[in-house]
């Protein structure tokens, strides 16, 4: 029996949803409720030395002349971290998570998969299976597959719960595919904006025709219940206040500070939002990809803006999450033609949250001078890309190696431990 | 739809074989009415944007495997005077690329000049500058324009089935709008490169994508220089072609892995670095001199045509590619690669399952790939010849709704049953940006992808179910006067989208709408599209919402 069907038994029949999972998920032993994860999928590939910069290496000035970012100190130089690799200074917003032990990096991670087709390492590093096309779940969607159970609110029929796996867009990507429902909300103010089905006499004629157990009136269901769950949290004229107040009154920039701040908004009223997910796209940057300053700062401010935002407005359920910044696969370490970086293969990525033990870059560094290179051009990869999302699961959601191996089947890895 | 099963379906996997071409006509001869009109709805939904008024009974009418064979030739099919009009009207199809790319930067050139003799404010910020604005306006305008002329056509044209291969084909050598110059080169690229060729030679449309400067722009193959090379002096520090020095394999390796032979197509990296290494050199020549210093001058990609092959910049080395050995040959080494890959069986496979996957179902069956794909190589690529395989194909006859329709599908669909006039689009682009798939907006060179797995999820089914309501209850203002000379009056499409969703949220309508869709005409336009299960929840509604029922059922979601 697939859990949705035992739950939609459930209700129907109208039992409980607490005894009926505690029973059903015994076995495996249930989360804290309490812990919460974020992950932000940068798509296209963002050249993580410049991110995370080797500014101690000759092999990083050598082989990109006209990207290469200054040694701290240094006129648009990067922000010291730990003497060997420096911050790209226009993610200066979260140097004070990383001086505060917050904020940690995973140099020289990646897939054990050699592609360097953007869309096959990403389908990759979402199935969490690299190497296997076929798999028919993401690994967000398996993870709430092993965490506790929907709650069914007392009464009215309704049941609280269906945003347990949010996601902030108007498609859900492939790291949800799978038979647990999750919740999607638009980008941008509309998110919880009133609609026309918001009125109970429209809502009422569609409700009849999205009755059955079809996709199609599932996702309805879906909807109408994370709206009023949304709205419960927060009413639309609030959530409006809200951005504008914590921003000094201004409005936040439009896209990742916007949504960002929104998302930790929502997190922060209600505690059902237990995993989320957001993607923004643009780091593909064969061309001009810029040093300081350029094509790159203008990705890279807003995502240093917009993931302060979301550590900020978390307030004290910062102390209880986990964002983990992730991409496809890194860049070419030597810069191409054309002032830009070409598809490669190690990268970096971020995990911040009160259970980090950040102010470390974490990882085996291979290097990045000729011999050390990957295949003649890319950052060699030291840490599997399961190891790390598999770390965060154990040790920050406290998965058991059970559920661990049903989030990430084959992975035979060891869970990289970032957990203060 | 409640529609008899057809022996040929049950026994489908039987007959998957080889049964190519016997389809159509027995079935279609069948006595009952009823088996006409679905047949008519299935070939109306999957090649066409579905029924507008009239169109189920004419087909009907007509037989389906006639209309297909009008289909199948457009260029025989007149435009309505209407649509004429409007298409006429558009200024960006009378401009040449050159004229468009000088025009654009001129604009950023006055915008830059502008802004440098504007005082600093106290941040070190300069202020924005009328002229700014104005170029905006201007640029915006030519953008807007490519969506007017895609639009209007896929709503009104006859020539149904070449806008949905538009559609498809854009997709599939998708670029992105939003990207610099492409601003301004959409309309062109679309006009020059894609629609003359979505029924005819895949070679052909190949070549018109790979030399046309909306693709050489958008994957950055205008800017790859063989490695060493030293731009000439007059073009030191003119932006990024006065600095290139070597190789960007950007579209050398998408042109393998999505355009031609698919990313298991068996290629490898050192495939994608020889490739772009063959594509030096092809490169834009926008100034109006260009035409003494590039040397080559032999291309097919049309009078107007700013594409040119630099000698200069090419990497003349021999080259092994695919297994090629490849002489140094200037331009013709391209072409040979093109002539390859255009033929190569990895492509014809690749392309065989995305138009089943478009045109039949989410998993096509091998069968058919395989079929269509042998067609595709025993005709040299002629895409008239494949798509003929394809409708003649049992599984395309399949007349169960198999796909979810798209959202560009969908929108298109809904006005289309509605019979409105429209001659304002930005509402239907501000929809289309709102359900996740903004038209030439997709910011990767994959395109959008086609399955249910793709765009069914929770808010998708909500949002469109509001767009029905809005919609059907004439809150759109899909025919307010859209003056594209008074740009500083006309909204911009912020202001529309914005205006469009409190349209979608509130009771007014706005200056311009439609009046509400009559539920009855709207049943009859769409026929057995529409179950007796959503007939009867629309029997049993208020009156004002029986129309919104009907585009917003579940019924409707699916083609």
């Amino acid at each position: 029996m697939q859990r949705r069907q035992l739950l939609q038994s459930a209700a129907a029949a109208g039992l409980a949803w607490t005894a009926i999972g505690r029973t059903a998920f015994a076995a495996s032993g249930p989360l804290p409720a309490n812990k919460r994860l974020v992950v932000v999928f940068l798509r296209g590939a963002v050249d993580g030395l410049s991110v995370v910069v080797p500014y101690g290496e000759a092999a990083y000035y050598q082989q990109r002349s006209s990207i290469a970012l200054a040694r701290p100190g240094q006129d648009g130089g990067v922000l010291d971290l730990d003497g060997h690799f420096g911050l790209n200074p226009n993610l200066a917003p979260l140097m004070p998570l990383w001086q505060a032990g917050r904020l940690a990096f995973v140099q020289a991670s990646g897939s054990p998969d050699p592609t360097r087709s953007h869309f096959d390492a990403q389908d990759y590093m979402e199935s969490g299976t690299p190497g296997r096309k076929n798999t028919p779940d993401g690994w967000l969607n398996r993870l709430l597959g092993v965490e506790p159970p929907v709650v069914l609110q007392a009464g009215a029929g309704a049941h609280a719960g269906v945003t347990r796996g949010l996601s902030v867009g108007a498609t859900l990507p492939r790291i949800w595919a799978g038979p647990n429902p999750v919740a999607n909300i638009a980008n941008g103010a509309r998110a919880t904006r009133p609609t026309l089905l918001d009125r109970p006499q429209v809502s009422k004629a569609f409700d009849s025709l999205y009755s059955g157990d079809d996709a199609m009136s599932r996702a309805y269901r879906e909807s109408q219940q994370s709206r009023a769950e949304v709205n419960e949290a927060m009413t639309p004229d609030q959530m409006d206040r809200e951005q504008k107040v914590a921003n000094g009154g201004a409005p936040l920039p439009n896209g990742f500070p916007d949504d960002a701040a929104r998302l930790a908004q929502l997190m922060r009223r209600d505690p059902n939002v237990q995993i989320a997910f957001l993607a923004l796209g643009g780091w593909d940057t064969h061309v001009n990809q810029g040093g300081a300053r350029g094509q790159l700062t203008n990705r890279l401010q807003p995502l240093g803006q917009g993931l302060a935002e979301l550590a900020t407005r978390l307030g004290p359920v910062f102390d209880d999450t986990t964002i983990l910044v992730i991409s496809e696969f890194g860049r070419t370490v030597r810069q191409n033609g054309t002032g830009g970086t070409d598809h490669g293969h190690g990268n970096v990525m971020w995990a911040l949250g009160g259970g980090i033990a950040g102010g470390k870059v974490h990882g085996r560094w291979p290097g990045i001078d000729a011999p050390s290179q990957y295949e003649g051009r890319d950052l060699a990869v030291t840490t599997d890309f399961r190891q790390v999302l598999a770390g965060v699961c154990a040790h920050n959601l406290g998965l058991s190696d059970n559920q661990l191996a049903r989030v990430f089947p084959g992975f035979d890895g060891t869970p990289l431990n970032l957990a203060a | 739809m409640n529609l008899p099963a057809s022996p040929l379906l049950t026994r489908r996997g039987a007959l998957a074989a080889g049964v190519a071409a016997l389809a159509w006509r027995p079935a279609l001869a069948a006595p009952q009415a009823d088996a006409g009109q679905a047949d008519a709805l299935h070939v109306l939904n999957r090649l066409a944007f579905g029924p507008a008024p009239g169109d189920l009974e004419r087909v009907t009418r007509m037989g389906a495997h006639a209309w297909i064979a009008e289909q199948l030739q457009p260029e025989r099919l007149a435009l309505p005077a209407f649509l004429a009009g409007q298409l006429a009207s558009l200024r960006t199809p009378h401009e040449t690329q050159r004229e468009l790319v000088q025009g654009y930067r001129d604009m950023l050139k006055q915008a830059r000049e502008a802004k440098q003799a504007e005082p600093a404010s106290s941040d070190g910020r300069k202020p924005q500058t009328e002229e700014d604005g104005e170029r905006r306006r201007q640029i915006a305008a030519i953008a807007h324009e490519a969506g007017q002329e895609r639009l209007l056509q896929a709503l009104n044209s006859p020539r149904q089935l070449e806008e949905v291969l538009v559609d498809f084909w854009f997709n599939h050598f998708n670029v992105y709008q939003g990207k610099g110059l492409d601003r301004v080169l959409v309309e062109s690229y679309e006009r020059e490169a894609i629609r003359p060729n979505v029924l005819g030679r895949f070679r052909t449309m190949l070549g018109a994508t790979a030399r046309h400067p909306a693709m050489l722009f958008y994957l950055d193959n205008w800017l790859s220089v063989a490695p060493g090379y030293q731009p000439p002096r007059r073009f030191a520090g003119a932006g990024a072609a006065g600095k290139a020095s070597g190789l960007n394999e950007n579209y050398a390796r998408e042109l393998m892995e999505l355009h031609t032979l698919g990313v298991d197509g068996g290629y490898t990296q050192k495939d994608v670095t020889e490739l772009a290494r063959i594509l030096t050199g092809w490169t834009l020549r926008p100034q109006r001199g260009g035409r003494r210093r590039f040397g080559n001058d032999s291309n097919d990609a049309g009078a107007d045509s700013i594409f040119g092959f630099d000698p200069a910049r090419h990497d003349d080395g021999p080259k092994t590619w695919l297994g090629h050995r490849v002489a140094p040959g200037g331009q013709s080494e391209g072409e040979f690669a093109l002539d390859v890959l255009a033929r190569h069986p990895a492509t014809a496979r690749h392309l065989a399952s995305k138009l089943a996957r478009r045109f039949v179902a989410d998993a096509p069956s091998p069968a058919l790939v395989g079929r269509l794909s042998q067609r595709f190589l025993d005709t040299d690529g002629d895409l008239r010849a494949v798509m003929q395989a394809l409708v003649d194909s049992p599984e395309f006859r399949d007349p169960q709704p198999a796909k979810f329709k798209t959202p560009y599908q969908y929108v298109l669909s809904a006005v289309r049953a509605t019979g409105i006039a429209t001659t304002n689009v930005k509402p239907l682009m501000a929809q289309l940006a709102q359900l996740g798939q903004p038209l030439y907006g997709c910011q990767t060179p994959d395109g959008w992808h086609d399955t249910e797995a793709d765009w069914l999820n929770p808010n998708a089914i909500t949002q469109r179910v509001n767009f029905a309501t809005a919609l059907a209850s004439g809150r759109l203002p899909l025919q307010r006067a859209d003056d594209p000379d008074a740009p500083a009056h006309a909204p911009g499409l912020k202001a529309m989208e914005r205006q469009a969703e409190k349209a979608l949220a509130r009771d007014q309508p706005v200056e311009g709408s439609t009046p509400p869709v009559d539920a009855s005409a709207l049943l009859e336009t769409l026929g057995p599209a529409i179950s007796d299960r959503t007939r009867a929840a629309v029997a049993a509604a208020s009156p004002a919402l029986r129309a919104a029922l009907v585009l917003g059922s579940p019924d409707f979601m699916r083609r």
